[in-house]
């Protein structure tokens, strides 16, 4: 893989919980801005794979701690009434409340779905903190005003929020307990016009643009949890980058649950202008608990013409214990619409986490030649449920599709795809390729594929392919015979299997993912 | 009322009122399950498209609209019938017609049949060799979500029973001309009921027709028990008008070591749903599932194949092709279900369709659902249109456009043709499409009947 990124351009890096390869970034990046090429520096990050892979022998959820800290917490419940608290602490302007109160007449008529391949327990919505923020002074102008023990959290995560770790650093929103806690590299991005900031802050200061762009991609009567999100919601991050900008580092949003009890509800609204590009990654963990703990989150992504936006998603909540107790349920909407010609939208997600995942990054492509992609990897271990796939809706002329999807599934654990690529009737020369394989690595899982492809013009081209299959005891033996062990072997077949949809991630993001996928899958190798 | 209660309450109705003319129709065996029948009915309601194997098929204005008889009232003049030429008469095979869903009723005695064959009614059968028919009547057809089987198993009354005994091998094959022909609007509905025993062979081909220009809905249940070691081969084709509706389900259950195919080619039909069941129920059996669809007009073509690999070592295979003209539609539902335990199981599955017009409209949905480790699945959809390059092949040696048009479907139609195995079979079935592709299939041209108003 050759790829140059343009010299000006500067390099940044983002890591949760990689404290142990801090040290090489950093060299990374002073490689980097000396202007060297990416192979060089992926020659290194070989190497460090490598070592990574070897640290790799306990398969325990790391980031699994809790972290004490103040909370200001309206209690358990949702009536109308908690909704006018929410939009009351966040200081919100009427027509957000309308918004609000509309989106829970909309839930409260609305069936919680069943179509999804899920055993999903019954969930008491009155049994959920709907808003659990950290306490913090209203505004902070340096981090020393941000709660040591706060900042202590993302340590232990990773985060590089403090500015002295510049170099080692994304612009990074990290959101914890629904409250955005601190953007960082606020004012580089101002300076290029990007506006990166939490949800809560965009309503205040710059109300026209969510009222223009929030609930036009998913609106709040599209589903049961994007209906619950939009009334509840209590943060998030918005994005936008103007008219031919290009987006100099990739930016992030970082989530992590620490209260019990707490449900998260997150909006990220990202809108990239005419000519413009920019690189999204997303992240989130939780502590370990008994409970079920429920994540419904909305990603909007509204994409003009000549446009791309890059979503990377690595999706790493606490799955629940080996007897499958606990863990996250995380019911995510996503969409983007690529509005103008020749947009792009590119979803990778990298899907280890959660209880039960309900997750459908979706893609309306209305502009022609517009373009949308898919890469996902799923893993699913132990009694982890995982029903995910995407959407491709192709309106415009050329419009073109990709959906790559790697399923593994393991322990006791059900992973399905379910895909719909729709070409309508005016969408014409459109073209789709779908590929979803499954891995089954054990025989108490299961892999399913759910497809779904309707065509309504005659000049449009669809294929989809689908296979499942479990390592071959050949492709083992192959590797015994080399002198690599069992579990290595298991571990080098996954590896490259899910090699096409992890070479899509920004490189500091793919090693971690692969690092992810290592640890979902320990003890299931027998 | 809304409209889902009312057609239960239509249905029930029907059965209540008619139930002594349907019993005294039918065997005892047969109106034993009736009353449980109705009652599962009554809570599943017709599929609609919120059902998930009917997303894609609305078969309310057919169900809704007024059906002169529902019943075959008067003796049916079977003579009239067997007087009709069939497509594929030429083929040299033991016939059998069913006329609205009746067949004759003559002892299970067919001229020229082996020994250890039986062919004919399933009410006959029911009272003859009650100790066969109970064994085996009511249980495969299962599906559990699909209401229009219980509405057979509640309303018909009759049907074709096949019996063949172990060990006994047919070489010609069985044709059952199916006919519908009526001065009313009819709603047929029959039940069939096929037995091979172990070790035997039997090739069915199974004609589809209507006679008369009315509105038919046709609603057939078959249930096939394939024994330990048998073969059984079922070759499906339907040429009706497009004022007709046919429903067929069909379940094959499968014994250790069997082997199976199902081949369903529609040529026309106002609107055609089959359904086709597999359940690989022994280790080492094996099924084929074929299909070949053409519409055109306001047609609409629906295939639902189910494979469930209930035991390791099975094979399955599946294979539906289709071309859509005008404004036609067209779905497929493939299911491939690997149970827990099914190890070493293959499973295939392929659908390509060709849509010829802007207008037409295909909806596939190819699923796997795997709950087994060491098995090798796959499934490949493809929906798109005649290769611009092939035709500009042809075109440049001399070939005008439709011919080039012709020869590429009629080249992409062979892969499924292909499979049949007796000759003179696929030669007919070759010269049926090669017909239908050029148009001179549809009777409307030349027939007074004018259906297609």
């Amino acid at each position: 893989m050759q790829r140059v990124y343009p010299k000006f351009c500067i390099f940044v890096c983002y890591l949760f919980g990689l404290n142990t390869i801090n040290g090489t970034i950093t060299g990374f990046h002073l490689l980097a801005l000396g202007g060297l090429r990416f192979n060089t520096m992926r020659e290194e990050m070989g190497k460090e794979q490598d070592k990574l892979i070897s640290k790799v022998t306990s398969g325990e959820y790391k980031y699994g701690f809790y972290t004490d800290i103040d909370l200001d917490i309206i209690p358990k419940g949702l009536n109308e009434d908690v909704i006018k608290q929410i939009s009351a602490k966040k200081q919100e302007p009427d027509w957000m409340l309308e918004f609000r109160l509309k989106a829970y007449k909309a839930w409260l008529g609305k069936k919680m779905p069943e179509w999804a391949h899920l055993n999903i327990p019954e969930i008491n919505y009155q049994d959920i903190v709907y808003y659990a923020a950290p306490k913090q002074k209203a505004t902070m102008k340096s981090l020393d005003e941000v709660d040591p023990l706060l900042l202590d959290t993302f340590n232990k995560l990773g985060i590089p929020l403090e500015e002295q770790k510049r170099l080692t650093g994304v612009a990074v929103d990290a959101v914890m307990d629904s409250v955005s806690v601190k953007t960082t590299f606020k004012e580089t991005l101002a300076e290029l016009g990007i506006i990166f900031c939490s949800f809560s802050e965009a309503v205040r200061e710059h109300p026209d643009l969510v009222k223009k762009y929030m609930g036009t991609v998913v609106p709040y009567t599209d589903n049961y949890f994007a209906a619950l999100n939009s009334a509840v919601f209590s943060d998030g991050s918005f994005c936008y980058i103007p008219k031919g900008v290009r987006c100099p580092m990739e930016l992030s949003t970082y989530f992590r649950i620490n209260a019990a009890h707490t449900g998260q509800f997150e909006r990220t609204l990202i809108v990239a202008e005419d000519d413009s590009y920019v690189s999204y990654l997303e992240g989130c963990t939780a502590p370990m608990r008994d409970e079920h703990q429920l994540h419904a989150a909305i990603v909007e992504i509204i994409v003009e013409k000549n446009a791309e936006v890059k979503y990377s998603t690595v999706q790493n909540w606490y799955p629940g214990d080996k007897e499958g107790k606990g863990g996250v349920f995380n019911f995510v909407t996503k969409r983007g619409i690529c509005r103008g010609e020749n947009s792009k939208i590119s979803w990778a997600q990298v899907e280890t986490g959660s209880a039960i995942t309900w997750k459908y990054p979706s893609c309306i492509l209305r502009g022609d030649n517009s373009t949308g992609e898919f890469y996902s990897v799923a893993v699913t271990n132990n009694h982890q449920q995982a029903d995910t796939g995407t959407k491709m809706i192709h309106i415009g002329k050329n419009t073109r599709s990709i959906i790559v999807s790697k399923g593994i599934s393991a322990g006791k654990s059900q992973n399905s795809y379910r895909g719909l690529v729709k070409m309508l009737k005016n969408a014409s020369n459109a073209r789709n390729f779908s590929q979803c394989d499954s891995l089954l690595l054990g025989d108490e899982c299961g892999a399913h594929t759910f497809p779904y492809i309707e065509v309504d013009n005659q000049t449009s081209i669809v294929e989809h392919e689908a296979t499942t299959s479990k390592i071959g005891e050949d492709q083992i033996f192959y590797c015994n015979q080399r002198g690599i062990s069992n579990e290595d072997a298991v571990r080098l077949i996954v590896n490259g299997y899910a090699k096409e949809v992890l070479n899509k991630l920004p490189m500091e993001f793919a090693v971690e993912a692969q690092k992810l996928l290592e640890i979902s899958l320990e003890g299931s190798v027998g | 009322m809304d409209n889902r209660e009312a057609t239960i309450k239509r249905f029930s109705d029907l059965l209540r009122d008619n139930r002594n003319r349907i019993e005294k129709n039918s065997a005892g065996l047969l109106n034993s399950f009736r009353e449980e029948a109705i009652k599962q009915f009554a809570e599943l309601g017709l599929p609609d498209r919120k059902n998930e194997s009917y997303k894609y098929t609305n078969l309310e204005p057919w169900f809704n609209a007024n059906y002169k008889s529902y019943f075959v009232p008067e003796a049916a003049d079977f003579r009239a019938a067997e007087n009709f030429k069939c497509e594929v008469t030429d083929l040299d095979s033991y016939n059998l017609v069913l006329l609205n869903g009746f067949p004759p009723r003559y002892n299970g005695i067919m001229a020229g049949l082996p020994e250890g064959i039986w062919v004919g009614s399933l009410t006959e059968a029911a009272e003859r060799y009650p100790g066969i028919v109970e064994k085996h009547y009511g249980k495969y057809a299962h599906n559990g979500k699909d209401g229009l089987i219980p509405l057979n198993t509640a309303l018909a009354s009759d049907g074709v029973f096949v019996y063949m005994e172990k060990g006994i091998t047919l070489h010609k094959p069985i044709q059952i001309i199916n006919l519908v022909h009526s001065d009313g609007d009819m709603f047929v509905q029959h039940r069939n009921l096929i037995i091979v025993e172990d070790n035997a062979e039997l090739p069915i081909i199974v004609c589809d027709h209507a006679l008369s220009p009315q509105k038919f809905l046709t609603n057939a249940v078959t249930e096939v028990y394939v024994g330990e070691n048998a073969h059984f081969d079922i070759l499906r084709v339907q040429n009706e008008h497009n004022n007709a509706a046919k429903l067929t389900h069909t379940f094959i259950h499968q014994e250790k070591s069997s082997h199976a195919v199902s081949n369903n080619i529609t040529l026309h039909g106002g609107l055609v749903r089959n359904s086709t069941y597999h359940r690989l129920n022994g280790e080492g059996a094996e099924c084929n599932a074929f299909g070949l669809y053409f519409t055109d007009r306001w047609q609409h073509v629906d295939n639902f194949v189910s494979i469930d690999h209930a035991s390791p070592n099975c094979i399955s295979n599946q294979l539906f092709k289709g071309v859509l003209d005008d404004y036609a539609t067209g779905a497929f539902n493939g299911r491939i279900l690997v149970n827990k335990g099914a190890q070493k199981t293959l499973a295939y599955q392929k659908n390509n369709t060709i849509l010829l017009t802007d207008d037409a409209k295909m909806d596939s949905k190819p699923q796997l659902e795997i709950y087994a480790d060491d098995v090798k699945c796959s499934h490949g959809a493809t929906i798109g249109q005649l290769d611009e390059d092939a035709l500009f092949y042809l075109r440049s040696r001399g070939i005008d456009k439709n011919e080039a048009r012709l020869m590429l479907m009629f080249g992409f139609a062979r892969e499924v043709i292909d499979n049949i195995h007796t000759e003179a079979l696929r030669e007919r079935i070759d010269e049926l499409v090669l017909k239908r592709l050029r148009g001179e299939l549809s009777r409307c041209t030349t027939c007074t009947i004018n259906c297609d108003k």
